[in-house]
């Protein structure tokens, strides 16, 4: 688990969000500490629901949409939420943001709710949102709350497109719906079933750390 | 520290504080999420029509035009024209000939998580199921949501529902038997890993069979009929 740098020194909203400290709270979730590659967060819908691009993609919004929420509302009822029951008051705010993408879903596309299926009411329980709740937005003010929520969600939806896409590419030959492979390429169909997610971020998680290695120098 | 003296000095206002917190926020929940709810609910009942259309399709082979009927207090049935009525409906499906092919029934009952709602579509000539299409469920992913996949399916290309003799009830319950042990055209083959969802699918169906097809059999013209005017 990566331990977070926290910027203490607050100066207000507005000079907060220009202040070159704080673009690291939005571009941090994106690449060094990104929820799925490094921090190895929320691995169940990581796996379950990226068996294809379009899956993969609605879970990762769903789950940024939530996160952002959630960081805002914690942010701003920080100093309300006494210390004894703030787990509980989490939950509860990221238990409505949930139902409220629930809802959003259904209005959107029955066939994607369908697709998603139980998973979307178990992005309650998805481990990055809590995390972010507790060791970031509840010690921080709304604006970096909002930077963060957006950096950890884009980086999280970003992880899910690329595990998607790459499921989807070599188990089905296309890419969201588009099928652009040569008709004599064999499908890998263990890329679709749920060992080939597991291949799927072995393989990632390899690059991700070869990269990192080299450019530590090691 | 001073913060565990504070909480000591405080027990009766942090309780108080603690209350109006979580009440509070319990309050902003639930106003966010009514309107939510009210906002989109239009727009998610007209997807689930469209949804439950493209199942009717599904469950009853080659039909090019649906038709909603409702199930009046006394037992007929009737076109249905308004879709605020709250009778049971049925939807029969038609050729281009406008000859009756099937009728799709709606059906939901527990599964192994939260209800599962299913549609199947019933021959009353042949007096048998023609397809099965879920519609909504909940059931664990990969294990409970097998029987929308593979063979679970085929069990309900042509399964035996014939009436009894006095047309009442069923001449044999609908039963969900272990994987591969399938012998009658009554029977459901189960799937293996996946008890309680694929034995639920047979109590779904053998209850609501059970209900309407004694009905929609013996009310078989008004399905006709009524179609030969359009």
């Amino acid at each position: 688990m990566s331990t977070i740098p926290q910027n203490k020194s607050d100066k207000g909203f507005f000079s907060s969000l220009a202040n070159h400290p704080n673009t690291d709270e939005f571009t941090r979730g994106l690449w060094r500490d990104n929820p799925v590659f490094v921090q190895v967060l929320g691995m169940c819908p990581s796996l379950a629901v990226s068996n294809s691009a379009i899956n993969a993609l609605a879970m990762g919004l769903a789950t940024a949409f939530v996160l952002l929420m959630s960081n805002i509302l914690v942010s701003l009822l920080k100093d309300f939420i006494p210390k004894q029951v703030r787990i509980a008051s989490y939950i509860l705010i990221i238990a409505t943001f949930v139902t409220i993408i629930d809802y959003v879903i259904q209005a959107v596309s029955i066939d994607l709710h369908k697709n998603l299926g139980a998973f979307i009411s178990l992005i309650v329980v998805n481990c990055l949102i809590l995390s972010r709740a507790e060791a970031f937005a509840s010690k921080n003010n709304v604006s970096k709350s909002i930077l963060d929520g957006l950096g950890m969600g884009l980086g999280f939806t970003f992880a899910l497109l690329c595990i998607g896409s790459l499921r989807e590419i070599f188990g089905s030959g296309s890419l969201f719906g588009y099928e652009f492979m040569p008709s004599n390429f064999e499908k890998w169909v263990i890329m679709v079933l749920p060992a080939g997610g597991f291949f799927s971020l072995a393989f990632l998680l390899l690059i991700f750390n070869y990269f990192k290695l080299k450019k530590e120098g090691l | 520290m001073s913060h565990s003296q504070n909480i000591e000095i405080n027990t009766a206002s942090s309780d108080k504080k603690m209350l109006i917190a979580m009440g509070g926020i319990g309050i902003i929940c639930a106003i966010l999420i009514v309107l939510t709810y009210e906002t989109t609910a239009p727009m998610i009942e007209k997807n689930k029509a469209e949804a439950l259309e493209r199942a009717i399709f599904k469950v009853l082979p080659d039909i090019t035009k649906t038709q909603a009927y409702q199930l009046n207090p006394d037992n007929t049935f009737t076109k249905s024209t308004s879709n605020d009525s709250k009778l049971p409906k049925v939807y029969g499906g038609y050729d281009d000939a406008g000859k009756l092919k099937g009728i799709a029934i709606q059906a939901n009952g527990k599964g192994y998580g939260e209800v599962l709602n299913i549609l199947y579509g019933y021959d009353p000539m042949q007096q048998k199921i023609i397809g099965f299409n879920v519609l909504e469920s909940k059931e664990t992913p990969g294990i409970g949501d097998k029987i929308e996949k593979g063979t679970f399916p085929d069990n309900f290309k042509a399964m035996d529902v014939s009436l009894s003799d006095d047309g009442s009830t069923l001449r044999n319950e609908i039963i969900t038997v272990k994987q591969g042990e399938k012998t009658q055209k009554w029977e459901i083959d189960g799937i293996t890993g996946a008890t309680v969802t694929s034995r639920a699918v047979g109590n779904i169906l053998n209850v609501s069979a059970k209900q309407w097809l004694p009905k929609v059999y013996k009310n078989v013209n008004s399905f006709t009929v009524k179609t030969a005017e359009q």
